[in-house]
């Protein structure tokens, strides 16, 4: 449902009823062909929001080119129609699909649920208001959204970078952090967005990209990026692409000349007064929650933090305050994309943990007639050239590409439709198919990324097999790009009709394979993620066997005391260690190890050996990896292990607990972070070391203000709401000491205690504390058994040893291997709330496999020629997804021979295998050599 | 007639094929004497195939992934 918005919500958890408000499209959906027609003609032009106004668009609108539905709608306060009835109408007299409907009325619907997940999103911080940027004034300031849309193909200026007041190239590019963030002053958001530091680099460096030479400085105060792989980005971002960095809040934007430069003044870190020019100053803006959004949250009676983020607790990072209704994304506060992914399959988890005895009660399968046997018959090819309304017959002769495809080797019928997609012509082709015997069809219209499942199901209500088909893509691939060259358009179209007919010729049905699923999951790890996708699977109502090395359960966080909202994690632990030990669906495998590891998703067969050697085989449709992490001792430095005093940040938190005396009376503390973190053998963010050290020094303030805290700092990253931490921190008196990397601090021992040196950059002098306790913020290392289990079960781990996931964005806890997920500090170095949200991802993706007694797999697979393959075994180490293998053969007369062996199920097509063999050997079905060079062949003909 | 060269182009499905596609939508224009064959992947074509393209008298290709 588009255009609709929750009005209200009734009921309780597990039965909830929802008022939605649908507003009128105005465009029939069902009509809609997204021709463009209609924009075309439309004399109105608005303003662009998704190009964050750098651009205009008209009244009747698709959002951007890949919106999904892409179908146009009427902005009903724009439409000159609308407004004054009788006016205008250009739309509808244009729209070949006759789709406008000004009669158009807003529906209300109600909606029985069991279960709510909120994903409202966030609005970036406008900075117009605030005035001191010269945002709304200064032409050269923009935000980031609409630096993003400069730099788009499908931006307003087809991705150059223009200055907005003169169209000249921009040479010199300032951003400025921080613009609605971390600030309560001119905005009220005292909060870290998260996310503005990373963004801000990659347009730093995607902008020089695109204009060479372009000088690009970030103004920031620290630089947040603790992400996987992101502080990796920001050397190479300064090494390699020159985009300098600037420690420094600038706190204005003046003009300079007439021309439209931009005069920026600001105190560098020497202290000296700095004046520069830039062409443009870009304003990095913050995230913030809708005013629309926190009404419907006070609707609901959602609780809501003083950010107006969804409050969440840290052991339930999804659930809102209120139960059965789950969150994810930026309103359960500001993250980035992978960390919204996994919070997305986290809530489905919770979700589906509450609606698990319904499951597949409202399933309705579909039912096809029985496939023909064409086998014995020759090519009948059946073309259908779709004149898409005007979008092909307007720039192609359609009448003699029809006339051309008649005349093409196996094609016995040829016809044209206005709308091919339509469900009369859909009818019709079924009807033809059947009457006329058709055993091949080729559709001549748009692409078969959006078309071919639907002219799929026509063929299989027409009885013959859905791979004997194919599309020649002659609207978006021809009359879209060649409008102005009709007859060289219409050439293209018979070319593309002659290839397609050539490749469809040889095409054999395909069958989708079917795998079927054991239905349980096999957990690797007892920590927190491990134990949380475990009961996240047994209460769902599948079996669960947990393996863990060590005599018991809890990992990392046995050591840790609180989340950093402060719930205490051991009482936690305690309880979810009770429910597992007592769990039905829970088998726990204490002392044990993952030996060998066989099969496929669906259909693992792992084998587990405990501490007496004894060996189990366990049987498990999807695995999930939560091996954990450790931590870093930092053996060699700042004097640990040799001085008295100096401790790591968890050894310090036990000995604190302990009531140790020199702990209890110490009167100076000083915190060093970055530990073994951020360093060129370990260049990684361990994430959670400044909120723990902040949240330390807290305590020991509160304890006794007399105290004297020191924090060591490279860059503080209290993302998040985290910051509120910080902010805290300074108010309670805790002084923050920024080093550099090549400026370590020095820890000493002398008669008079240790002491610790620091270069102080304010002061411009050296700095020597005298500290009773010096806490080391150490990093969080990669368990050493990661590339063992890699190994096993054929999945990556990267040069730090973390667990590689298929996508760092969009598969944030899968891995490239079908049906293995990864959770916790086995991926990345992370707080307790996002190990848990990713272990309930891990869970909500291993249940979509759990939930189904068998899984279809796609039919374009490689298949191996028993002639051609001699065993080679080229391919072997090509294949991405480890699904080939080496089969060795013994005849009757005892010679032995080699083959591949593919294993389907692992198999997704790409077809490298057919790319490298020598021999013919293999072939991707419906890809094959054979069917590629006829197409080769058949666009050189003509 | 002035000289036209033949470009075959074989597009990843998964990335070109889709920004070939999106390039109609954005009503982007270009020559039109290019022929895009869709592959699952660009590793997917062989080298034979290149070769025997540029037999059958094509001037230019293209492999997009």
């Amino acid at each position: 449902m588009t255009l609709s918005e929750v009005t209200g919500v009734s009921g309780s958890e597990g039965n909830f009823t929802v008022a939605v408000k649908e507003h009128p499209r105005y465009v029939d959906m069902s009509k809609c062909i997204a021709c463009g027609e209609c924009a075309a003609k439309c004399p109105k032009q608005v303003d662009d929001a998704y190009n964050a106004s750098t651009k205009k668009r008209k009244a009747v609108f698709v959002k951007y080119s890949q919106a999904v539905p892409l179908k146009y709608q009427i902005d009903a306060d724009q439409c000159i129609y609308l407004q004054k009835p009788g006016k205008c109408g250009f739309c509808a007299k244009v729209c070949p699909a006759g789709a406008i409907n000004f009669e158009d009325k807003e529906k209300n619907h109600e909606i029985n649920v069991g279960s709510i997940i909120l994903a409202p999103g966030f609005q970036t911080f406008d900075p117009k208001d605030a005035g001191i940027w010269g945002y709304g004034t200064l032409p050269n300031v923009i935000t980031s959204m609409q630096l993003e849309r400069y730099c788009s193909a499908t931006g307003p200026t087809e991705g150059h970078l223009i200055r907005p007041s003169d169209g000249k190239p921009a040479r010199k590019v300032a951003f400025l952090q921080c613009v609605g963030s971390r600030d309560e002053n001119k905005c009220g958001n005292g909060y870290c967005s998260s996310v503005c530091c990373m963004y801000a680099i990659k347009e730093a460096v995607i902008a020089k990209d695109h204009v060479p030479g372009l000088q690009t400085t970030i103004f920031f105060m620290d630089m947040r990026t603790h992400g996987k792989d992101f502080d990796r980005y920001y050397q190479r971002a300064k090494t390699e692409s020159g985009v300098r960095f600037m420690r420094c809040r600038v706190h204005g934007v003046e003009p300079h000349g007439k021309d439209g430069d931009l005069r920026l003044h600001y105190i560098n870190e020497e202290g000296r007064q700095v004046e520069e020019y830039y062409d443009m100053v870009v304003l990095s803006v913050g995230l913030q929650t809708p005013k629309p959004v926190v009404r419907l949250a006070r609707d609901l009676g959602i609780q809501l933090t003083s950010g107006n983020f969804a409050a969440t607790s840290n052991f339930m990072p999804v659930l809102t305050s209120k139960p059965g209704i789950f969150t994810c994304g930026s309103f359960a506060g500001p993250k980035d994309i992978p960390q919204s992914v996994i919070e997305g399959s986290a809530a489905a988890a919770g979700a589906a943990n509450l609606l698990a005895t319904a499951r597949n009660t409202l399933t309705r399968d579909k039912t096809f007639p029985a496939e023909r046997d064409i086998s014995t018959e020759e090519p009948k090819i059946g073309v259908f050239v779709c004149h898409c309304g005007s979008n092909i017959a307007g720039v192609v002769d359609v009448a003699a590409v029809a006339d051309y495809a008649a005349t093409l080797p196996g094609v016995a019928h040829v016809e044209r439709n206005l709308f091919t997609c339509s469900q009369d012509t859909q009818d019709l082709m079924v009807n033809l198919i059947k009457e006329k015997g058709l055993n091949r069809v080729v559709v001549a219209a748009c692409t078969p990324r959006t078309h071919e499942p639907l002219f799929r199901e026509t063929l299989k209500s027409a009885g013959i097999n859905e791979y004997l088909f194919e599309m020649a893509n002659i609207r978006n691939q021809n009359s879209w790009v060649h409008a102005k060259e009709p007859a060289k358009a219409t050439t293209k179209a018979k070319d593309l009709i002659r290839m397609a007919v050539a490749k469809v010729s040889p095409q054999v049905p395909l069958r989708q394979l079917s795998v079927p699923v054991t239905r349980s999951a096999l957990v690797i790890g007892g920590g927190l993620a491990g134990m949380t996708a475990a009961l996240n699977l047994a209460d769902q109502g599948f079996p669960v066997h947990m393996v863990e090395k060590s005599d018991q359960l809890g990992g990392f966080a046995r050591m840790l005391d609180h989340t950093w909202k402060g719930d205490e994690i051991k009482p936690q632990l305690a309880n979810m260690t009770a429910r597992i030990e007592n769990h039905y669906n829970i088998t726990l495998h204490l002392q044990s190890e993952v030996k060998e590891v066989e099969g496929y998703v669906g259909n693992f067969r792992t084998t587990v050996q405990n501490k007496a050697g004894d060996k189990t085989v366990i049987e498990h449709g999807a695995g999930i990896v939560a091996t954990g992490g450790r931590r870093f001792r930092p053996l060699q430095e700042y004097g640990y292990g040799e001085i008295k005093g100096v401790y790591t940040g968890i050894e310090f938190d036990t000995l604190r607990k302990a009531g140790d005396v020199n702990v209890r009376e110490g009167k100076t503390f000083v915190f060093i972070q970055c530990v073994g973190s951020r360093q060129k053998d370990r260049p990684y963010c361990s994430k959670v070391c400044c909120t723990h050290s902040v949240q330390s020094a807290i305590r020991l303030k509160k304890e006794d203000a007399n105290r004297k805290v020191y924090i060591l700092y490279r860059d503080i990253r209290t993302y998040g709401e985290r910051e509120l931490l910080y902010k805290e921190a300074r108010q309670l008196g805790v002084i923050f000491i920024n080093y550099e990397l090549h400026g370590k601090p020095l820890v000493k021992h002398d008669m008079a205690g240790i002491q610790v040196e620091v270069w102080d950059h304010v002061l411009h002098r050296p700095l020597f504390i005298s500290a009773d306790v010096v806490i080391l913020a150490e990093a969080i290392l990669a368990n050493q058994d990661g590339k063992k289990i890699g190994q096993l079960f054929k999945i990556p781990v990267d040069a730090d040893g973390f667990f590689q996931e298929a996508h760092a964005k969009l598969r944030p806890v899968d891995f490239v291997t079908d049906g293995m997920f990864v959770a916790g500090l086995a991926h990345y170095p992370k707080p307790v709330e996002e190990s848990i949200a990713q272990a309930m991802a891990a869970s909500a993706r291993a249940a979509t496999l759990l939930s189904k007694e068998s899984i279809t797999l796609e039919a374009i697979k490689a298949t191996v020629d028993v002639d051609n393959c001699d065993g080679c075994a080229l391919c072997l180490d090509v294949c991405p997804f480890s699904a080939i293998s080496l089969m060795e053969n013994t005849d009757n007369e005892g010679k032995i021979s080699r083959r591949i062996d593919i294993n389907k199920a692992q198999c997704k097509g790409c077809g490298l295998c057919q790319g490298t063999c020598p021999k013919r050997g293999v072939f991707v079905a419906g890809f094959s050599l054979d069917q590629i060079n006829r197409q080769v062949a058949a666009a050189l003909a003509g | 007639m002035s000289y036209e060269p033949k470009i075959i182009a074989f597009c990843c499905n998964w990335c070109s094929y889709a920004a070939a596609d999106l390039a109609g939508i954005s009503r982007m224009e270009y020559p039109s004497n290019i022929r895009i064959i869709r592959v699952m992947c660009s590793g997917m074509v062989h080298p034979e195939t290149v070769v025997e393209a540029f037999n059958l008298g094509a001037d230019g290709i293209m492999v997009l992934g």
